[in-house]
């Protein structure tokens, strides 16, 4: 054998990847034309390219089409977002849900809100990446220091405590502030209802640059998640690729709770199944993991629209039904959770 | 890049190196120097600072006092790439992501030799494939690493070290948790890598006669400092291991390589 990638393996992942982006678009059109009225594909093409303001072309461009591209973003965003995090933690458990990034953002969010009043979408993004770092800063320290420091189990509890703590926060802030609980009740379970196109606008740019980032440091991202030692005795700065990750993780993770709330379990799940399937290069593991992403995202919204009848069901919900059985087979089928 | 040859002029030494653990100190203002294309064992008791000294050694642990040399110049003055060219380190019981196979770990070892965007070339291939043929890990190449046995594992690992193609090697305690024939499987294989390709080795050992045999230099170290430092003949003395060890011993030769042999009688009251 020689160590030469494989030309088959490579070339059978490229033809899985070129598929599944190929579904993606398919998968976000049936999305649009589904719903109250189910709508024919030509009237959501005019509707993007020739919008002539009749009813139909109003719920395609106003309502279904912002909504799926936001979950489509979302999803790629979160799920992109936990692989780095299992990346730089070496933990196969961090995600920007259990790790408290989410949870950071959201009350960075919810707090600005019923403090400022409801500001325009943009500020808020930066007030969800402040959140999202402060968390992320708060839960590497509180991981790193005391006994059992580094370990993958203090980690995901202090990840844990902080979400918990800081959800409670979310929600006291929520029941003594009515007016502010109104407008994000469903936004803070994870909620792509009622987004708008200039609110996909505002934090697009983000999570393409994230994507980008991710995208342009596979190498960096692999050998990091060997571990700190080796990656320095590789000759790798950890410390200065930690930040760079963390700095991707911040920018995709703060701009998906901007636009949908904290959505947990895409990006636990999604890196998992990624890695199953296509190995531990994280060459592969990120545009999988978008992609992958933006699928379940959009079909777990899909679906509970079309199951609930209900355009106001989050998303959010949708996930943890899915993804809490998925957790408990991991964590009882993984060598970590094993040991 | 370092060739093989170089070998023989890069040297590794300390000068006047303490290392503290939150003001303990490990390791106590060491003189030490490696001698080059040989294998050196750090052996010693239980936190005597054998693998705390070899982390200094490796960069990856920074000095309290004094400096790690190499070529003549402190360790901490090359950027870790430039360190990673030179020196390898195997570090304690590394654990690699789920699902890694042998040929991506191996793959890894190319890191250092690679600008940020450079692509994959014939010879990091040519590298990789030496790595894993030295090891004996070529038909194993596709196998995950988390599902070999430990000295696969260890195994493994050598060949991610080996790819670097440095002409030091460091080892932590290579063949702690291994059973015995795994064990004789590293070690024939780091003595071989000082003895065809002109490496110089230097290894974290528990067993003292495994030292003996396989090493060309013995440190023994107490309590951070240094014993002895010499060829196993003149380390493995029952004066030594006494001091070292608290054990009263008898030493005879090995009868297979005439090497010192330890055999010990009691604990000291």
């Amino acid at each position: 054998m020689s160590t030469r990638v494989p030309v088959g393996a490579d070339r059978l992942r490229l033809i899985a990847l070129v598929t599944l982006c190929c579904l993606l678009p398919l998968a976000a059109i049936w999305s649009v034309s589904l719903g109250a009225t189910v709508l024919p594909l030509d009237s959501i093409i005019n509707a993007i390219f020739a919008f002539d303001g009749s009813r139909d072309h109003l719920v395609v461009a106003a309502v279904r089409l912002p909504r799926v591209l936001a979950g489509l973003l979302v999803g790629g965003a979160l799920a992109i977002a936990g692989a780095i995090m299992q990346a730089i933690t070496n933990n196969p458990l961090a995600s920007p849900g259990l790790l408290g990034i989410n949870a950071g953002a959201a009350f960075a969010v919810v707090f600005t809100m019923s403090v400022f009043g409801t500001g325009a979408q943009g500020s808020l993004v930066w007030t969800a990446f402040a959140g999202a770092g402060a968390a992320a800063v708060l839960v590497s320290l509180f991981g790193s220091t005391g006994p059992m420091s580094g370990t993958p189990v203090k980690l995901v509890l202090a990840g844990a405590v902080l979400t918990a703590f800081l959800t409670s926060l979310t929600t006291a802030f929520l029941i003594m502030d009515r007016s502010t609980l109104d407008s994000v009740r469903l936004w803070t379970a994870g909620s792509l209802t009622g987004r708008t196109m200039d609110e996909v606008r505002a934090v697009a740019p983000y999570m393409l640059a994230g994507l980008a980032a991710a995208l342009v440091f596979p190498r960096q991202l692999t050998v990091l998640s060997l571990g700190a030692d080796v990656s320095r005795s590789l000759g790798q700065n950890p410390v200065f690729w930690r930040g760079v990750a963390a700095v991707i993780v911040i920018l995709l993770a703060g701009s998906a709770v901007a636009l949908a709330g904290p959505i947990g379990f895409v990006g636990l799940i999604v890196p998992h199944i990624v890695r199953l399937t296509v190995g531990t290069d994280y060459k592969w593991i990120i545009p999988f993991a978008a992609a992958g992403g933006a699928f379940l995202v959009l079909s777990a919204d899909t679906l509970s629209r079309l199951l609930f009848a209900s355009q106001s069901f989050p998303v959010g919900v949708t996930m943890a039904t899915i993804g809490a059985p998925f957790f408990i087979w991991l964590a009882r089928t993984s060598p970590w959770g094993r040991s | 890049m370092p060739r093989p040859e170089d070998c023989e002029t890069l040297c590794l030494e300390t000068k006047g190196l303490s290392v503290a653990y939150s003001s303990a100190l490990v390791v106590d203002n060491l003189n030490l120097s490696i001698p080059s294309g040989a294998l050196t064992a750090l052996t010693g008791p239980n936190g005597s600072g054998k693998s705390t000294l070899l982390r200094a050694l490796s960069g990856l642990l920074s000095p309290t006092h004094g400096s790690v040399l190499l070529d003549g110049r402190s360790i901490s003055r090359f950027t870790t790439r430039e360190v990673a060219l030179q020196v390898g380190v195997l570090a304690q019981g590394p654990v690699a992501p789920e699902g890694l196979t042998v040929l991506d770990l191996a793959r890894q070892g190319r890191y250092p030799h690679r600008p940020l965007f450079a692509r994959w070339s014939e010879k990091d291939t040519a590298a990789c494939d030496r790595a894993l043929s030295l090891t004996g890990m070529t038909e194993l190449g596709d196998r995950p690493v988390d599902q070999l046995s430990g000295g696969q594992r260890q195994r493994a690992w050598i060949a991610m070290t080996l790819a670097q193609e440095t002409p030091i090697l460091l080892l932590d305690e290579p063949t702690t948790y291994l059973d015995l024939a795994h064990q004789i499987e590293v070690m024939e294989l780091a003595s071989s890598l000082v003895r065809t390709m002109g490496k110089t080795v230097v290894t974290v050992l528990h067993d003292l006669n495994q030292a003996a045999r396989y090493a060309d230099h013995m440190v023994m170290l107490k309590a951070g400092r240094i014993v002895a430092s010499a060829p196993p003949a003149e380390v493995m003395t029952v004066e030594i291991v006494r001091e070292v060890f608290d054990v009263e011993s008898i030493i005879v030769p090995d009868p297979l390589t005439q090497t010192p042999m330890c055999i010990p009688v009691r604990r000291r009251p």
